[in-house]
């Protein structure tokens, strides 16, 4: 038999239903493979004997209608997790240990799913290369020295290096996507309301989305299908009928009308890139696609519009780490100076530098001239994409400017770090739809990422427009396990 | 607009964030060159824009007033730096 890591998400589904395989071989395997695997750093929290115990409990008395039976699965440490410590990648929260359990979460578990443990992040989801975490930086199973991207990077890194066959992240402006891109692997941002933000440790509330990390996209219609719903506990989740994604996956997309938006098109853009999205022009094409070009001449406001709107959230939500409730704390001289130590010490820089840009935009005097404005802005932005979408179906860019880079090269210039997400953010800001499939290599063999966005809750479209290309583009990951000892 | 270290300081102050001068010096660089960057916002006139607040444009939902979680302040307590088994403990406010 294969080795059971190689196996997809969808592939362990069948094999386990089939009883081929049971539930503690494959959480053994996902367990050892991860215990070789601590060079990458990305467990920030291990639960392997606790899953072990579970999937030997699931084969004792296998439900085998459930849509995950007995699959193991490593989440974003930003899901709470009841019982079990949640860190944000914070060391604000190194000792917090949630009393509740995510929607999202709940979900997995619902449908069988077994957690083998929580995966690193930036901090509090600050981040584009997961070198913001309290618990140290992440590296990519790619390359040697290269991130993995951020702020999902742990869940990228660890699916990509086989540590579990699928897992969740989260995507406030890019956290999904673009480590997905960097790590060529397969990851999707719902619409903004589709999956439950209960339980979701808080970045910007009106950007943040979970979603599915695959190794491919029919791993991802499954996850998909199991983590939303409609959740109570979120005022903001949206009720419509969520089709079966899974079941729905097929590749006619025959006379679909693709956007190619000519803004997105940024002064500087590696040749290979652009090649990129040539390439997949022509697959779509291949696949009875029409190709269209567009216009969304707001583009470039939206990293700046994002950059008020996300930290300006964030200052007010993170506002609740004050030295009381989440277990640390740095004692003061009187109430105000235990708050001023305990956040000092607890935060780290980058989340710091998001707190003061939010603090001041939101402040006497300038509320108006920056977060007002950049309210205005977003405004314009998605009617950017309400327009677009009169014309098209889906909109296909990159989904990064350039491929991973090295360890280090971007931490002392933050403006450079943020054009990362030049083409992830804009779809948070209109609440969109988007997935990043790997669509071909650079010249170091580094994994480049194409993006489809669709309209509101056509999470199906772009999938399966997603799964026609997967096809023709027959993107093989080949990471050579230098990282094991 | 340039921001200056006392406005450094005093968006500290207002985080409740104590920094120390060699970082209030490094976040005033940081904060200036992200600033610089952000007032591309200006070219454009949005006089007639309405801002957009939420992308879900709904109102939200009412529920009933009715406790679901009970008993749960053992739990909840659980995560204190500083209790006293019924209520979390803070430096002495009023005097």
């Amino acid at each position: 038999m294969t080795d059971i890591t190689n196996l997809t998400l969808t592939e362990l589904v069948k094999k386990i239903k089939s009883k081929e395989i049971c539930s503690k071989d494959i959480t053994s395997n996902y367990i050892e493979r991860s215990k070789s695997s601590k060079k990458l750093n990305t467990y920030i929290e291990e639960t392997f004997d606790d899953a072990l115990a579970n999937s030997k409990k699931f084969d004792s008395k296998p439900d085998l209608e459930k849509k995950l039976p007995g699959i193991p699965i490593a989440v974003k440490d930003l899901y709470c997790t009841k019982n079990v410590k949640t860190t944000a990648g914070s060391k604000i929260l190194e000792n917090f240990v949630p009393s509740y359990e995510s929607t999202v979460t709940q979900n997995l578990w619902n449908s069988g799913a077994i957690l083998l443990g929580k995966l690193n992040c930036d901090e509090f989801a600050m981040g584009s290369s997961n070198e913001t975490s309290h618990f140290g930086n992440v590296l990519s199973p790619i390359d040697n020295n290269l991130v993995p991207g951020g702020s999902s990077g742990g869940s990228a890194s660890a699916l990509a290096a086989k540590l579990t066959p699928a897992t969740i992240g989260t995507d406030t402006g890019g956290s999904i996507r673009q480590p997905a891109s960097f790590t060529g692997t397969v990851g999707l941002k719902p619409t903004y309301g589709s999956c439950s933000r209960y339980g979701i440790v808080a970045f910007a509330s009106s950007l943040d989305q979970a979603g599915p990390m695959t190794r491919d996209v029919k791993d991802c219609a499954l996850l998909l299908e199991v983590i939303s719903s409609f959740d109570n506990k979120d005022s903001t989740s949206i009720d419509f009928k969520r089709p079966n994604y899974f079941s729905h996956l097929n590749k006619n997309i025959k006379g679909k009308k693709i956007g190619i938006p000519k803004e997105y098109r940024v002064e500087g853009m590696p040749a290979e890139i652009e090649k990129l999205w040539e390439n997949g022009k022509e697959y779509l094409k291949n696949c009875g696609a029409e190709i269209i070009d567009i216009s969304l001449p707001h583009t470039k406001y939206a990293l700046p519009t994002y950059y008020i709107v996300a930290p300006a959230e964030a200052s007010s939500n993170l506002a609740r780490y004050d030295g009381v409730k989440y277990g640390f704390r740095v004692e003061g001289e009187n109430l105000i100076d235990m708050y001023e130590k305990t956040r000092s010490q607890g935060f780290g820089d980058e989340v710091k530098r998001r707190i003061m840009i939010g603090t001041y935009v939101l402040s006497s005097g300038y509320y108006d001239a920056y977060y007002l404005k950049a309210q205005k802005v977003r405004k314009l932005i998605k009617n950017d994409f309400d327009e677009a979408f009169n014309k098209v179906d889906a909109i296909l860019t990159p989904s990064t400017p350039s491929s991973a880079f090295k360890v280090g090269e971007k931490m002392n210039d933050p403006v450079s770090m943020y054009l990362n997400d030049i083409f992830t953010v804009p779809v948070n800001l209109a609440g969109l739809p988007g997935i990043s499939i790997p669509a071909g290599l650079d010249e170091n063999n580094y994994p480049l990422g194409l993006q489809l966005i669709g309209k509101p809750f056509d999470e199906q479209g772009i999938l399966n427009i997603a799964y026609s290309m997967e096809e023709k583009i027959n993107f093989k990951l080949n990471t050579s396990d230098w990282w094991i000892k | 607009m340039t921001i200056d270290l006392k406005t450094v300081k005093h968006i500290s102050k207002l985080s409740r964030i104590s920094i120390d001068d060699q970082k209030a010096k490094k976040l005033e660089k940081d904060l200036n060159s992200i600033f610089k960057w952000i007032e591309k916002l200006n070219e454009l006139n949005t006089d007639k824009v309405e801002p957009l607040t939420s992308i879900a444009e709904t109102t939200l939902r009412f529920r009933k007033d009715q406790i679901l979680s009970k008993n749960i302040r053992e739990d909840i307590l659980k995560n204190s730096p500083k209790d006293n088994k019924d209520y979390f403990v803070v430096p002495k406010v009023v005097e």
